[in-house]
């Protein structure tokens, strides 16, 4: 497989939340890019913007109070900001599906997993009712859930057959690309390791593109090729998972790997970064993460940090490497 | 646990609380024994419903006419039973055109909120504000009475109660998480609203159409009362009560009895009602 074959491009994505409160930049300028068959992490702390990103591919920002103020999202050459709602509504669970973070809600309570994962099928297929049926029983097979719990309704599985179920219903029209958000933060951790592992597995058999959303780097280095560290809607760092678990440049990424707490070392207390995340509607001037940042210089109140190319495809943004 | 599992389906889940409930199967069997009476009236009565028998007027019980019969000799018993097929067509028919009506312009308003939402809901309260009695009447007069206008002017009152349920749960099940996961399988709004929202929101629905039932019947009994509903010959309970008011003095049996098919019906129904709201409640899942 052609590994360098785009899938996803994102230029200068800029997506706004418009409230009476204030305006908040939910995602500023964000550029990325997935290629066929790769995985990109996004990580993030609460509020990133890691959820309005996926939702802004998937074109369902609730507008208002969401906009998409700028940028673009090219998927197979298409900017699908351009399409219209009948053409997103072919895209979405076909080419592009998504994974909701939690299992218990993301299901229709009232109907049988079964005919939730035919629904799918249904929409995007020419086959009629009973064949769907019968490719649900395939899918819910795939996931490692007997088929013949076909006509159970969710509230008959524990949380990780729930997420299979996702799962499979993410996976049912063989997608081109899969937006994972934080599917494992709702599971309990013996869970979690089953299901990425499944969904790696599976990524693999269907040779589909991947954006995991998370902020578990645990998860990051199981699945990921890329990564894309996120604060206060600004993509600081954008490397891959090789040089980002060796050299980590981002202060804020330091940080996160300063609180991650260590096997080896014996240690009394963890190192958090210091500080919260700022007021989603009053985001510092500069750099945003400057108030937080151990290695402030005077000038990162002031000037707004770009992406430096730090060595050959990682990108980082922070003035401490800008010429 | 898998064989037993497969039938667990949320309905069954009702009906299996719902039957632990005395009360509510008894209500049950009232709405039922009526239901066979309105189906089977023809073999059931003991007489026709106009079968005068001049000779045999304003007689009180007895063991030719169980209930007696009224000033013109016709059995009072049958002339229930007969009711009851008007009194079920009427109440279930006018709750079936306020929800259709309600229920549609509910979920539409609730969906996508907004002016629409606004515009709706303000079409709503002004059938509100007008008393349900009242806007009946007003209907019956305008259309002639009959069963059909009848069953339009009592359906038409009770629109805004369903819409404003309607609407309210739509806007709750419309923010939760597997709505904006089956816009994002590339559902349409029709599909969502259809297969998603309303089958979720069918327990307060179907909690308000039998109470709604009841009430239905109480007011074309009104309506036939004060002589807007149906004409004689027609046996509706609220035009037996009308003519025997006229006798109360000295027949009472000509008012009790219709007056107790009234009250029977409408506690067989609030009990059903009850129950089903009840069973239908999450939070008392066990």
């Amino acid at each position: 497989m052609d590994k360098n074959k785009k899938m996803l491009s994102i230029n200068n994505l800029s997506i706004h939340y418009i409230t009476e409160e204030g305006t908040v930049a939910a995602v500023q300028d964000m550029n990325l890019e997935v290629a066929e068959g790769e995985t990109l992490g996004l990580v993030g702390e609460t509020g990133a913007g890691k959820t309005t990103t996926a939702l802004g591919i998937m074109r369902l920002i609730p507008e208002p109070p969401g906009k998409i103020v700028q940028g673009e999202i090219v998927f197979q050459g298409k900017n699908l900001l351009d399409m219209t709602t009948e053409q997103m509504r072919e895209i979405r669970g076909n080419k592009i599906s998504m994974i909701f973070q939690d299992p218990m809600t993301s299901l229709n309570p009232v109907i049988p997993v079964g005919e939730q994962i035919a629904e799918v099928i249904i929409l995007h297929q020419n086959v009629n009712a009973r064949e769907a049926l019968e490719r649900a029983a395939e899918m819910l097979e795939k996931v490692g859930i007997p088929p013949e719990r076909i006509k159970e309704y969710p509230h008959q599985f524990s949380g990780g057959m729930r997420q299979r179920v996702v799962i499979a219903i993410a996976l049912a029209c063989n997608p081109k690309l899969l937006i994972a958000d934080e599917p494992t933060t709702a599971l309990d951790v013996t869970i979690q390791a089953q299901v990425l592992k499944l969904m790696n597995n599976l990524k693999k058999e269907f040779n589909t593109s991947m954006i995991m959303i998370t902020h578990d780097l645990g998860v990051v280095a199981e699945v990921c090729d890329k990564v894309a560290i996120m604060y206060a809607g600004n993509v600081i760092e954008y490397t891959d998972k090789k040089s980002l678990f060796t050299e980590p440049r981002h202060p804020y990424t330091l940080g996160l790997f300063g609180s991650i707490p260590s096997i080896e070392d014996d240690e009394e207390r963890l190192n958090p970064i210091k500080g919260l995340m700022p007021d989603p509607t009053n985001i510092p001037s500069g750099c945003p993460f400057h108030p937080r940042c151990p290695k402030v210089m005077e000038i990162c109140s002031e000037k707004v940090p770009k992406d430096t190319e730090v060595s050959k495809g990682h990108f980082v943004k922070c003035l401490l490497y800008e010429e | 646990m898998n064989k037993q599992g497969q039938k667990r389906g949320p309905w069954r889940e009702v009906w299996r609380r719902l039957k632990q409930n005395k009360a509510a199967m008894v209500g049950l069997a009232i709405i039922l024994i009526l239901v066979f009476s309105a189906i089977f009236a023809d073999f059931i009565a003991p007489y026709g419903y106009d079968d005068q028998d001049l000779k045999a007027r304003l007689q009180g019980p007895s063991m030719q006419h169980f209930l007696g019969t009224d000033n013109f000799g016709r059995d009072i018993l049958s002339r229930i039973i007969y009711g009851s097929r008007v009194s079920l067509q009427v109440g279930f028919i006018a709750v079936g055109i306020a929800i259709a009506v309600g229920g549609t312009l509910g979920a539409i308003s609730g969906y996508y909120g907004k002016r629409l939402d606004n515009v709706i809901m303000r079409l709503m309260d002004v059938l509100l504000a007008i008393p349900g009695i009242l806007l009946a009447i007003s209907i019956v007069a305008a259309l002639g009475s009959g069963l059909q206008n009848v069953m339009i002017a009592v359906g038409i009152g009770s629109i805004p109660g369903y819409a404003r349920i309607v609407r309210s749960s739509v806007l709750t099940i419309r923010e939760q998480e597997f709505i904006e996961a089956a816009r994002a399988v590339g559902a349409s709004d029709f599909r969502i609203i259809t297969k998603h929202i309303i089958p979720n929101a069918l327990a307060p629905i179907i909690v308000q159409s039998t109470l709604g039932v009841a009430g239905a019947i109480l007011s074309a009994a009104g309506l036939s009362f004060i002589g807007l509903g149906f004409q004689p010959p027609t046996p509706e309970w609220g035009a037996m009560l009308s003519t025997g008011r006229n006798f109360i003095r000295d027949h009472w049996h000509m008012t009790a009895f219709p007056g107790l098919a009234i009250m029977i019906t409408i506690f067989g129904l609030n009990l059903l009602g009850d129950g089903l709201r009840d069973a239908l409640d999450p939070r008392l899942k066990n």
